[in-house]
């Protein structure tokens, strides 16, 4: 493959950051879980 | 209402997840099913383009993540509307609007940056003020805007008014981003896929490849609105607790009276 430095970068950046904000999500959504009652959670 | 044997939820199978459900993880699985799939067959399967060569490949990437910004922006939009108008609308669509920025703003820098490192390959520059370039720098910009705003003080109903109006009128850029090709001369290519002549010049794996890539990143932005939506009301839910706690502090110090 020609340029797969370019190439493998464009994927990489795209991968990374979606995976990045995916953990960020799983994160502070379970920190706010822990405070806030079920009965404020509507999808519970 | 928020003490803490309410808090107590790790005996619920929710306390693992945080905000995931059924139905947010099947969106979870199917994105990473698809994600892989593009991955591949983006990098390895799908032809080399007979003038671009293996460049190409940046497609897969660059094109569904500039769709999908697009439909995050326009769903943003359409929730901000709907409570600009409805007569006594929910904060539930207020959150949709700001979860679905958050993440039309990422997939709006990445478009950029994909973009970028394309066009240093077809045109041996990251970066020209070419009308699409332009225009589409502008957008996420303005969305970054947007999403400052929402950050600004205030009550939840002031923050949706306030960020309501501006995505209202935010959206109206997208046309302009997307048709910049055709009303100016650009260097961008027009489209190749969604032409007004319906003639889709592409090798069958291509197209079906980038498809496929459509479909991965609209169940990524599924799985991350349907979970940062949820988190929005969350933040929502224990900032109105801490300012009812800060007030019954400040109405003990006071004797009962708060100034």
């Amino acid at each position: 493959m020609s340029d797969a430095g370019f190439i493998v970068l464009s994927y990489a950046v795209t991968g990374g950051s979606i995976l990045v904000l995916v953990i960020v999500t799983i994160r502070r959504g379970r920190l706010l879980s822990r405070q806030v009652a079920d009965q404020d959670k509507p999808w519970i | 209402m928020y003490g803490d044997n309410d808090m107590n939820h790790d005996s619920t199978p929710d306390a693992v997840g945080g905000v995931a459900t059924t139905t947010s993880r099947t969106i979870g699985v199917l994105a990473i099913v698809a994600m892989t799939w593009v991955l591949v067959s983006g990098l390895f399967l799908t032809p080399a383009d007979i003038n671009q060569g293996d460049a190409v490949r940046i497609m897969y990437v660059h094109v569904p993540t500039a769709w999908i910004a697009y439909l995050a922006f326009i769903v943003t939009g359409a929730a901000s509307l709907a409570w600009l108008l409805k007569k006594s609308p929910s904060l539930a669509f207020d959150r949709v609007a700001g979860a679905s920025a958050e993440v039309g703003v990422l997939f709006m820098a990445m478009t950029l940056i994909s973009g970028s490192l394309w066009g240093r390959l077809t045109w041996g520059t990251f970066w020209v003020w070419d009308p699409r370039l332009t225009t589409t720098a502008f957008l996420f910009v303005t969305y970054i805007g947007y999403l400052a705003v929402r950050g600004l003080g205030g009550s939840p109903q002031q923050r949706a008014q306030r960020s309501a109006v501006i995505a209202s009128l935010a959206v109206l850029e997208i046309p302009l981003v997307h048709f910049s090709v055709v009303l100016w001369r650009s260097l961008h290519q027009s489209a190749s896929v969604l032409r007004p002549d319906g003639d889709v010049k592409m090798d069958g794996l291509m197209l079906f490849t980038l498809f496929s890539g459509v479909l991965a990143f609209t169940f990524t932005f599924l799985w991350l609105v349907i979970h940062r939506q949820r988190m929005l009301l969350m933040r929502d839910v224990v900032g109105e607790k801490g300012l009812e706690a800060a007030i019954r502090e400040r109405r003990r110090d006071h004797g009962g009276v708060v100034a």
